[in-house]
């Protein structure tokens, strides 16, 4: 039965997801189901707030890797919600305050980091090796050169072929991967449809 | 020679990050600006399409980013907005991305303020709802029993702005500005395709590339990608409106400028202690 039940409702699930498109008896079906997807997706953001804690007390009592970093994220968890709960959300409160001059900068930051490792990554890895390689190079070299204004100032040329590149070869890749990622979306969903794919269960199986 | 040829591939990563930290902090300490030259591409279309669209027209505007990404998605949020309202059309938003919302809420006060546009009559701000493209299908068939509500608590069925609205088709345009999923892919599979609306969107330069079969196809009317996508808006956007306030992706472009030709710097540099190296392997044969 642990078996059974989950593959039966996916499977009738499924199939009422697929047939509202085509039967229109199914389709005020179909609207409760993406309802109830809506309500446990909502709860499912108080589990993972839930879990977060649970690791990090975890880390904390059992003094795992790097636990010293676990009261900083429960303190800065904890302050957030005791804020947002008492003092409100809106512009000016406390909350919008923390999440406008710390949140945003530290995102922002983090983000930022890239540009550095980005740097050192391209200095020690991108070798014109052949020249498929070298190819890729020159390519990347002149989308670097067309998405800033020198480019265009070095040459005019530079941003119409880095727009050429992209609307053309990039184009041509991008359409492969997702043509590709499409139909293996297509084939998983029907192996779970069908029963055939269960890793989604957990090892129940 | 060759040996201190050899050494540039061994140059300290400190030394790169200090050079990249100048390379950046300089132009914009120094306020060096570059021109902005407009030329045909997906943001030229992004800001065409939006001027086809006629006065009193409605947008959705989706915030689908957080602070991570807000220096490229942040300015475009603002350059799209002070559009939109200068042309009078009336912006319903929303966001795709718990942090989004307040994002999005900050670049439209903004904005407003500085036009003099009124909440609930030219813009509200619908605020988050988890679901990403589950969430778009069902606004396919009523928005009001899924945004209930807007951000501040308030009931959309008394505002104004949302009297015509009840469904996605009842928009004129959906732009997405996108950091990820859910994003712009949701937007184009689950409203554009389905109710034939047109989308716009913007997204970060890294992600760009990903979106072009979108626009090949004309599934998306226009796309900004990453802080030249934004500069570029501002810029159009700033074309014959006196005393327009200066974005903060038209500045940063002379920055982004430097370091691109620092990291070709770094790549020529060992690639030509790549290419000495092999030399002298070839030779030691």
């Amino acid at each position: 039965m642990r078996l059974v039940i989950p593959l039966a409702i996916t499977f009738v699930a499924g199939m009422i997801m697929i047939l509202q498109f085509f039967v229109p008896a199914t389709q005020s079906v179909g609207e409760s189901l993406q309802e109830w997807y809506m309500i446990v997706a909502s709860a499912a953001i108080f589990l993972g707030a839930i879990n977060l804690l649970n690791v990090h007390v975890h880390k904390i009592r059992f003094k795992a890797p790097n636990w010293k970093y676990s009261p900083v994220t429960i303190a800065g968890f904890s302050v957030m919600i005791i804020t947002g709960i008492f003092f409100g959300i809106e512009p000016g409160k406390p909350f919008d305050y923390m999440f406008t001059q710390m949140m945003v900068p530290m995102g922002a930051t983090m983000f930022s980091l890239l540009a550095f490792f980005v740097a050192s990554a391209a200095f020690r890895a991108f070798r014109a090796s052949n020249w498929r390689a070298t190819l890729l190079l020159l390519s990347a070299f002149i989308v670097m050169l067309g998405r800033v204004p020198i480019g265009g100032m070095i040459s005019p040329k530079i941003p119409l072929i880095s727009e050429w590149i992209m609307q053309v070869p990039n184009l041509a890749g991008q359409r492969a991967v997702m043509i590709g990622a499409a139909m293996g979306m297509v084939a998983t969903s029907l192996r779970m449809i069908f029963g055939i794919e269960r890793s989604y269960l957990g090892g129940a199986d | 020679m060759s040996t201190f040829v050899e050494k540039l591939g061994s140059i300290d990563r400190r030394i790169i990050f200090i050079v990249m930290a100048l390379a950046v902090i300089l132009p914009l300490a120094f306020r060096m600006s570059l021109p902005i030259k407009i030329g045909e591409g997906p943001s030229k279309d992004m800001y065409d399409a939006v001027e086809a669209l006629p006065n009193g027209s409605t947008v959705l505007l989706s915030f689908d980013y957080d602070p991570s990404t807000m220096p490229e998605l942040q300015p475009m949020a603002i350059a799209m907005a002070q559009q939109l309202m200068t042309k009078d059309i009336k912006i319903v938003s929303l966001a795709l991305w718990p942090m989004g919302v307040s994002l999005g809420n900050e670049a439209l006060i903004s904005v407003s303020d500085s036009l003099g546009k009124e909440e609930y009559l030219d813009w509200v701000n619908l605020g988050y709802k988890t679901g990403g493209g589950v969430l778009i299908v069902r606004m396919g068939s009523d928005i009001k029993s899924v945004f209930p509500v807007d951000y501040d608590g308030n009931s959309v069925d008394e505002m104004p702005i949302m009297d015509n609205i009840n469904k996605l088709s009842d928009f004129d345009m959906i732009i997405s500005l996108s950091a990820g999923d859910p994003g712009i892919p949701s937007w184009v599979m689950m409203a554009g395709d389905r109710y034939d609306i047109p989308i716009g969107g913007g997204c970060t330069a890294v992600s760009a590339p990903q979106f072009y079969p979108y626009l090949g196809t004309g599934q998306l009317v226009g796309l900004l990608g990453g802080l030249k996508g934004a500069a570029d808006y501002e810029t159009m956007v700033r074309v014959g409106v006196e005393d327009a306030p200066a974005g903060t992706a038209t500045p940063g472009m002379a920055a982004q400028s430097v370091a691109h030709l620092v990291i070709m710097l770094f790549i020529i540099l060992g690639n030509i202690s790549y290419l000495a190296g092999k030399k002298k392997k070839r030779g030691a044969k």
